[in-house]
């Protein structure tokens, strides 16, 4: 047997590789405790599947997101031209992430600034994936026959239009996918983006995130999917808040894939 | 035969069009107190977009009852026109009814058509009232409706129901005229809606009748030429600019800001990455970002008098759900308002924007803005693609790159990122750590 692989790009290069795809970690993917285990269950995935991939690891910086929407472009720009920079000089085509709001940037954003790529995120990496049988799911594993909700993150999906790929990941599960009332176009934001994770919310009834939480709850599912760090650290504190978090999972799509598969 | 009808005709019609050219030019500069902006590129796709979501009403369809309502008022403004065409030749020749000789058994179809969208029209603007009003529908009645913006609301059904109802008792008293055979008045058959208000007007005298008849007709001609007026102080211009607001919509994906170019320009100067067109001096750089309206572009403008304070963004804004302060439609109505003022100073020979207010700050505040998060639901729910989000966002950048205003904890995100690259405080060289345990696992 071999160990887990995670080679970076400073490495491929040096022994004159080059990898299909990049994989875009993103600073929640790196640093955040929770989500560290998706950028875990993904890579084990990548590796489970044989994708030649690789990542920046150290090379990889914020892609800025968070200082355009809060209004510093200079800022933003900064870090988007060094980003660009660097996946230029390795030549990078294909991009895959699990963050939507790296997806975003990346993807609609890096080409007015010179970086054009194929961007995909992970839900659509792992649906097509699993339609090309490379992934055969097991059943659900823990979640087998619950229910599971999924909350669009509006990085996703309004800003990108990616409804269905999420949908279908939670479908080739043997769990049974209930909606929420604002889902899809009218889905209700996590109360995080444009910046809003990196400070208090502005005074008001309540936090986004717990209205948020309350609609999720109210479907009856034993785990809220995501596809978002940002989505992801929401929702678990709003069911912490309301005190289910021992009946109620918080779970990103490739987690519900890893477990399925045996490899948390 | 008399033509001091037509000579009066003639003279209110001129005022009208001369008060309606007035009113056109003066919201055109308002609109293009804005910075210039290109957006002619896709034009297949441009007009496709305006014919689905203005024309075809695409996205009024997502909720079925105010989407059917507004149809109805939609369809009865867009068809009635052929009739008020027939009015206002009528007007100038003094015929009356010049087309039903030429067209005979449709004319009668027609008239019953244009009486059914009246009677629509009518119902519909009656719901409206009761939603407003009496069930206080939460988007129909927000704070920031109150005041001019409820009674405009009001105030518009009102006349529209008055409109239409004139229309329903000038055809039925002049279908009684006409079967008494008095000359000028047509026996066009069975009018179904007005017939049903004949019994009402039968009793009385010829002459009255004729009064009637002429008093309906011109309170529905001169009223249509000072609602033309009306709506260009109302929030009803909707009904126009709808059209070129869809046509400039934004085709990128929701989720891409606007590039600062004169931002990459230093940028790269700063990276020493070298630019076209570097060796020229850099262009004169106004402001970054918006404090005023002069900042915005002429289509963030255009969205604000494009806006009918329906409120759709506002219910379906994260923030304004949950009780914070933003309301994307109050930064709408802001951005229309500030655009006003400015424009009537200006016409008074009076400061116009060096008036020492500015949009924001004076109309939107820093709390509004803050609020934000970016979701694009409001750009998502407006009927008319408007894009609120496009100024907030503006608005922002103003607050973060000229004032270094931004909230504290945004500051120490920006210092984050400066120095670590990363929002959070982690050391730059701890960003691979993740990989570590995952390399001591075996492959399953």
């Amino acid at each position: 047997m071999s160990n887990y692989k995670v080679p970076t790009m400073a490495e491929m290069a040096a022994s004159g590789e080059s990898p299909e795809i990049l994989f875009w970690v993103g600073c929640a993917g790196s640093f955040d405790d929770r989500y560290k285990a998706v950028t875990q269950a993904f890579v084990k995935i990548l590796n489970k599947v044989g994708v030649s991939f690789a990542v920046l690891g150290p090379e990889e910086t914020c892609t800025g997101d968070p200082a355009r929407r809060a209004g510093n472009e200079f800022l933003f720009q900064m870090q988007a031209v060094a980003n660009i920079q660097v996946m230029n000089g390795y030549n990078i085509k294909k991009v895959v992430t699990a963050c939507p709001h790296c997806f975003n940037t990346i993807k609609n954003e890096y080409p007015a600034l010179g970086g054009a790529y194929e961007v995909i995120h992970h839900s659509q990496f792992l649906q097509s994936l699993i339609n090309e049988g490379k992934i055969v799911m097991k059943g659900g594993g823990e979640f087998k026959g619950k229910k599971i909700t999924f909350h669009d993150s509006c990085f996703l999906g309004r800003a990108n239009n990616v409804y269905e790929a999420p949908r279908e990941i939670i479908k080739a599960l043997d769990v049974e996918l209930v909606e929420m009332k604002r889902c899809r176009t009218k889905g209700l934001c996590c109360g995080a983006g444009g910046a809003q994770m990196f400070k208090e919310p502005e005074p008001g009834k309540k936090d986004i995130n717990v209205e948020r939480t309350e609609e999720a709850l109210g479907t009856g599912a034993s785990a809220i999917a995501v596809g978002c760090p940002f989505c992801l650290t929401m929702m678990a504190d709003g069911v912490k808040n309301k005190e289910k978090e021992n009946e109620v999972k918080v779970v990103d799509l490739a987690e519900l894939i890893a477990k399925d598969l045996g490899l948390d | 035969m008399s033509i001091l009808p037509q000579v009066i005709f003639l003279v209110i019609f001129v005022a009208a069009g001369y008060v309606l050219y007035r009113r056109i030019s003066f919201l055109k500069r308002n609109i293009m107190l804005g910075k210039k902006e290109e957006r002619n590129d896709q034009p297949g796709e441009r007009w496709k977009t305006m014919l689905l979501v203005a024309f075809g009403q695409q996205k009024m369809f997502k909720r079925w009852l105010p989407a059917f309502l507004h149809f109805l008022v939609y369809a009865g403004f867009i068809i009635i026109n052929l009739e008020v065409a027939e009015f206002i030749i009528d007007g100038f020749t003094g015929q009356h009814r010049i087309f039903a000789p030429f067209l005979g058994g449709f004319y009668t179809f027609a008239m019953n058509a244009f009486e059914f969208l009246a009677v629509g029209v009518l119902v519909a603007c009656v719901v409206f009232l009761i939603r407003r009003n009496i069930t206080k529908v939460p988007r129909l009645t927000m704070k920031e409706l109150k005041g001019w913006p409820a009674m405009d609301a009001n105030l518009i059904l009102i006349i529209e129901i008055c409109l239409m109802m004139v229309i329903l008792k000038m055809n039925a008293a002049d279908q009684i005229l006409a079967s008494r055979g008095v000359e000028h008045y047509t026996q066009l058959g069975t009018l179904f809606f007005s017939s049903l208000l004949t019994p009402l007007l039968e009793g009385f005298s010829t002459s009255f009748l004729v009064f009637t008849e002429r008093a309906a007709w011109w309170f529905h001609i001169v009223g249509i030429l000072g609602f033309a007026i009306y709506v260009t102080y109302s929030k009803h211009l909707h009904i126009f600019l709808a059209f070129p607001n869809t046509w400039y919509s934004k085709l990128q994906p929701k989720g891409e800001m606007t590039n600062m170019p004169e931002v990459t320009n230093e940028v790269n100067m700063m990276l020493g990455i070298p630019t076209e067109g570097a060796q020229e001096s850099p262009a004169e750089i106004g402001r970054f970002g918006a404090k005023d309206v002069n900042d915005l572009s002429w289509i963030n403008i255009m969205n604000a008098y494009s806006c009918t304070e329906c409120g759709r963004c506002t219910a379906e804004c994260p923030a304004n759900i949950t009780g914070k302060k933003l309301s994307p439609r109050k930064i709408m109505m802001d951005v229309r308002d500030r655009a006003e003022e400015v424009g009537k100073s200006v016409d008074a020979g009076g400061k116009g924007l060096e008036d020492g207010k500015s949009l924001l700050g004076d109309y939107t505040t820093a709390e509004e803005i803050n609020a934000c998060t970016s979701c694009n639901a409001c750009v998502e729910a407006c009927p008319v693609n408007i894009d609120p989000l496009s100024i907030i966002l503006q608005m922002r950048r103003y607050v973060a790159m000229e004032e270094s205003g931004s909230p504290a904890q945004w500051n120490a995100m920006f210092q984050n990122m400066e120095t670590s690259f990363s929002p959070w405080k982690f050391a730059p060289t701890d960003r691979f750590n993740w990989a570590e345990s995952v390399k001591d696992e075996e492959i399953k």
